[in-house]
């Protein structure tokens, strides 16, 4: 089966029932994208199907098609992080980090669909991204941010 | 300097690239195996049969190992060698290990898991504290007491009794990466270990014991964790040995991984408690006796839930004064799951109980709770003349807490006139009670709460750590330490340390994985004291590399080595200047050591824990919390409004990490007495095995308005850079939530009724409460 990933047509070789995300990590070795539970409902294996925030722990295989996947490792340019990346630096998000992948690759996904989201608005879209070391606070900023960034250079 | 700046987090740009490697990511050689648990759905029986013949006929499965494949089964426990790695005879939880699936693949070994058929006799099993209690199904001979002055004696002389109990909810971890363990054979027997563990000495000694190896013959690394909490302090040994095992068996690398619902399933979580408290009071809401009763759901091992239940009574006074206390501990053995260390460990469930006291005794005066927690507040070293509440008489000997220990760095008083004003408390409060009296449906309620947190480890001879620092030759630097990142910035926080021994940029330092074989005997990070332990030890290790240094390029220019200064990546000596790097490189031209150790062991510590009295901790850390809360009568659902803080780090290691901390920290204690519900059906089966079922807070829990701000004063104790530990204590920060809770559910009642909210006050125990209240 092909699949494109990052920008790049892979032939991989896993059953069409197999989770994405165990072709990304075990076929692929892009292991940026996380476990977590399994079940579509932590957010850590969360990937971009054609600009959207999916979760690769709940999508087959077979059922990505054509779509464009773009990972945690395919966000930044050779050049530069992505805005999303280089806010969350500057707001020092992260602490144990396992999450952080699934996060960005949300908050990218949001702010393709709302420019300048408001408090409410990053609230529900990133509901679904679990984070244990309570990271929320900076997540928050470091969105806000980013937007500005966007804004500034698209 | 480097210490003391706002410096990201050493990952950052790993974390973000998602390039920081989890062991889960780390390729193995070729040929690797991977592992499953088979699972017992019996919470206590006797194992009659075993069938595991569809498992060993599975596609992919390799070996199969049970309670027969074993003369001696290995132990996983971390204290009283009571955890067979697979149950033998019987089993004493639904969820624990009884055989051991090795496939070619993750899915593989998980789907055999699930084909193995056993079938056991079904023993009366003890679930509840009750239960247990009942049965005098205990750890130890019987309950644990300490005591201070004559406490019955106390409530009986005093004006108002107040009594009640509340019951305390456990908390599953739900690190975000699950157990993961992983073994590769070495030469001659030898074992490498990969696991993700806050305890890697431990898996070291525990492997070592399984394969009947010494110590030398297993090497553990953890580079870092995805979460740890407590939760991978001794969760993580059972993964660590079914590998080594596994490898040895086969002569394969083999990996182990929970999914989530084995994770919850089989793994440990804080302890579930039940505190009654009886309190003679006087007229101000001053305690004059208080006894104190905790029942503590244990689960089926012993692990670490003598020194967690330890803890708690050792936080049974918090920030206040007790003159007469009796503190009873039942440590009760039940067929669940073996709970475990949680950040805090045992701490915060000890001080809800006297947080719970305070509110309730002022419930029943009908005082301010601010007024009555300063009337019992320790009497602080430097009361600042003019400062709002309490009648703080001066007192020449300082007060001493239960465990007799003297309380002489208090500043609970400071930190909470100064949280009072910075978060209008008072104003707000009156703004609270004029807004509910005009809202039918919604009330809103506010509390204020202090912490005061002892750090180091209650079990003295933990409190020692080492490090290995190497300078090579081009001036680059490579530290271990002892102790293990989970999220926390300690490795951060660490090379700021080094960086600011030699002068230098932070770029010159690297902390490596902690390694078994690089620095030993380690205690686990944890007790908070992982940056108060290895900063101290790796900052002992690069003196003395500094002291070589200095000696060398002293000597070189004939003045004394204590006249050679180091700073902003330059040596000065004697009016010249170089550069770091080439007094390095000359120094080894010279042939001058250039690897060193250093050692800390922690000071003034005296503990006598049978008596319960003596010095655990080196200091306290402090802090206090505002939350405002809302909740809707006619649902129980609850909100969190707002929340200030105000916390003590002494000087800062890293602000940055540190609010990090203390917003994550708040955040997780918020969890657990809100919306954290761990459900075990009458079988013993846990039911919320997954975070559909069991709720972490999400990015919407957060309060709207958070603000946080560090004390910053410096700690009087000599801890590295006058800092202090911040790990824990911010957890307690969140009793401010439950106890906002309860102000808000007192708003919807005449006065008559306490509404004795018990944790975690879900919808259903706010909606309980607001009934009570009313008189429904």
């Amino acid at each position: 089966m092909q699949i494109t990933v990052n920008g790049t047509s892979h032939e991989v070789t896993a059953a069409p029932d197999t989770p994405l995300l165990w072709v990304l990590r075990d076929e692929l070795n892009l292991t940026g994208s996380k476990y977590g539970c399994g079940v579509g409902v932590c957010g850590a294996c969360s990937v971009l199907l054609d600009g959207l925030a999916a979760r690769s722990c709940q999508t087959l295989l077979a059922d990505v098609g054509e779509a464009q996947i773009i990972t945690i490792e395919g966000l930044a340019s050779p050049d530069a992080l992505h805005a999303v990346q280089q806010a969350w630096l500057q707001h020092q998000v992260a602490q144990c980090g396992y999450c952080q992948s699934g996060q960005i690759i949300q908050a990218v996904a949001l702010l393709k669909e709302i420019p300048q989201p408001t408090d409410a608005e990053i609230d529900t879209a990133m509901a679904g991204n679990l984070c244990r070391c309570g990271t929320y606070p900076r997540i928050r900023a470091a969105i806000h941010d980013a937007a500005l960034r966007l804004a500034v250079t698209p | 300097m480097s210490l003391g700046q706002a410096l990201p987090h050493d990952s950052a740009r790993l974390h973000v690239t998602g390039e920081a490697r989890y062991i889960d990511d780390i390729a193995l050689p070729a040929g690797a195996l991977h592992l499953a648990f088979g699972l017992s759905d019996t919470a206590h029986g006797v194992i009659e049969s075993l069938d595991l013949a569809a498992v060993r006929a599975a596609p992919g499965v390799v070996a199969v190992f049970s309670a027969v494949d074993f003369p001696v089964m290995p132990d996983c426990s971390p204290s009283a060698h009571d955890e067979p790695l697979l149950a033998v005879d019987r089993v004493h939880y639904a969820g624990q290990p009884v055989f051991l699936v090795v496939a070619d693949s993750h899915l593989a070994a998980r789907k055999a898991a699930r084909l193995g058929k056993l079938s056991c006799q079904a023993l009366p099993a003890l679930l509840t504290l009750d239960q247990a209690l009942a049965a005098n199904s205990r750890f130890e001979t019987g309950p644990v007491v300490w005591q201070k002055g004559d406490a019955a004696a106390a409530i009986a002389g005093a004006a108002r009794v107040v009594e009640g109990q509340i019951e305390i909810g456990g908390q599953e971890h739900f690190y975000l990466e699950g157990q993961v363990a992983a073994a590769v054979p070495q030469e001659d027997g030898d074992m490498l270990i990969l696991a993700s563990t806050q305890h890697p000495s431990e898996i070291q000694h525990k492997v070592a014991h399984a394969l009947s190896l010494p110590m030398h013959g297993v090497r553990v690394e953890v580079r870092r964790m995805g979460g740890g909490f407590g939760g991978k302090e001794s969760q993580g040994n059972a993964l660590a040995i079914a590998c080594a095992l596994a490898a040895r068996a086969t002569g394969r690398p083999c990996k182990m991984r929970y999914d989530r619902d084995d994770d919850m399933l089989i793994t440990g979580k804080r302890h579930d408690m039940r505190i009654s408290y009886r309190a003679g009071v006087d007229a101000t809401g001053r305690v004059l006796g208080l006894e104190f009763l905790h029942l503590v759901r244990c689960g089926w091992a012993q692990d670490l839930s003598l020194p967690v239940a330890d803890r708690a009574m050792l936080h049974a006074d918090n920030a206040y004064h007790l003159p007469a206390v009796r503190i009873e501990s039942h440590r009760l053995r039940t067929n669940t799951q073996s709970a475990t260390a949680f950040r805090g460990f045992g701490g915060p469930q000890g001080m809800l109980g006297i947080e719970r006291v305070m509110d309730h005794v002022a419930f029943a005066l009908g005082l301010e709770p601010l007024a009555v927690r300063r009337a019992n507040f320790y009497g602080g070293r430097s009361v600042r003349a003019g400062a709002s509440g309490g009648d703080i008489s001066a007192e020449k000997k300082p007060q001493t807490t239960p465990y007799l220990m003297p309380v002489t760095d208090f500043i609970g008083h400071e930190v909470v006139a100064a949280l009072e004003e910075s978060a209008a408390y008072q104003a707000r409060r009156a703004a609270i009670a004029e807004w509910n009296s005009g809202s039918p449906v919604l009330k809103r309620g506010i509390a204020l709460t202090p912490v005061k947190f002892g750090i180091s480890f209650t079990l003295t001879h933990l409190n020692q750590a080492g490090a290995l620092v190497h300078l090579y030759q081009d001036g680059s630097i490579a530290i271990n330490h002892g102790g293990t990142e989970m999220g926390q910035g300690l490795f951060q926080k660490v090379a700021q340390v080094a960086a600011g021994v030699f002068g230098v940029d932070l770029a010159r330092v690297r902390i490596a994985a902690t390694d078994t074989g690089k620095v030993p005997n380690t205690s686990a990070t944890a007790a908070s004291s992982g940056s108060d332990m290895n900063g101290m030890a790796v900052r002992a290790a690069c003196e003395t590399l500094r002291g070589r240094l200095a000696a060398f390029i002293a000597d070189k220019h004939g003045v004394e080595a204590a006249s050679v200064r180091f700073a902003g990546g330059r040596v000065r000596v004697a009016g010249e200047v170089y550069g770091f790097a080439q007094v390095v490189n000359w120094a080894y031209l010279a042939r001058v050591s250039l690897s060193a150790t250093g050692f800390y062991a922690t000071p003034k510590i005296t503990w006598d824990r049978s008596r319960g009295a003596g010095r655990p901790f080196l200091y306290f850390a402090y802090g206090a919390a505002v939350s405002e809360v809302v909740i809707d009568t006619l649902t129980g659902e609850s909100r969190i409004l707002r929340a200030d803080i105000l916390h003590d780090t002494g000087a800062s290691l890293n602000p940055a990490i540190d609010i990090g901390q203390i917003e994550g920290g708040y955040v997780q204690g918020a969890g657990w007495l809100t919306t954290e519900e761990l459900v075990w059906d009458a079988k013993g089966q846990l039911t919320t095995h997954a975070p559909s079922t069991y709720k972490i807070p999400a990015c919407s829990d957060r309060p709207a308005v958070f603000n946080v701000a560090l004390w910053g004063r410096k700690n009087p104790e000599d801890t590295i850079g006058r800092s202090k530990a911040v790990g824990e204590p911010p957890l307690m920060l969140g009793i401010s939530v439950l106890m906002a809770l309860s102000d808000a559910v007192a708003a919807c009642g005449d006065g008559s009724v306490y509404p004795g909210l018990d944790a975690p006050a879900t919808p259903e125990r706010v909606l309980a409460a607001v009934r009570r209240v009313r008189h429904v």
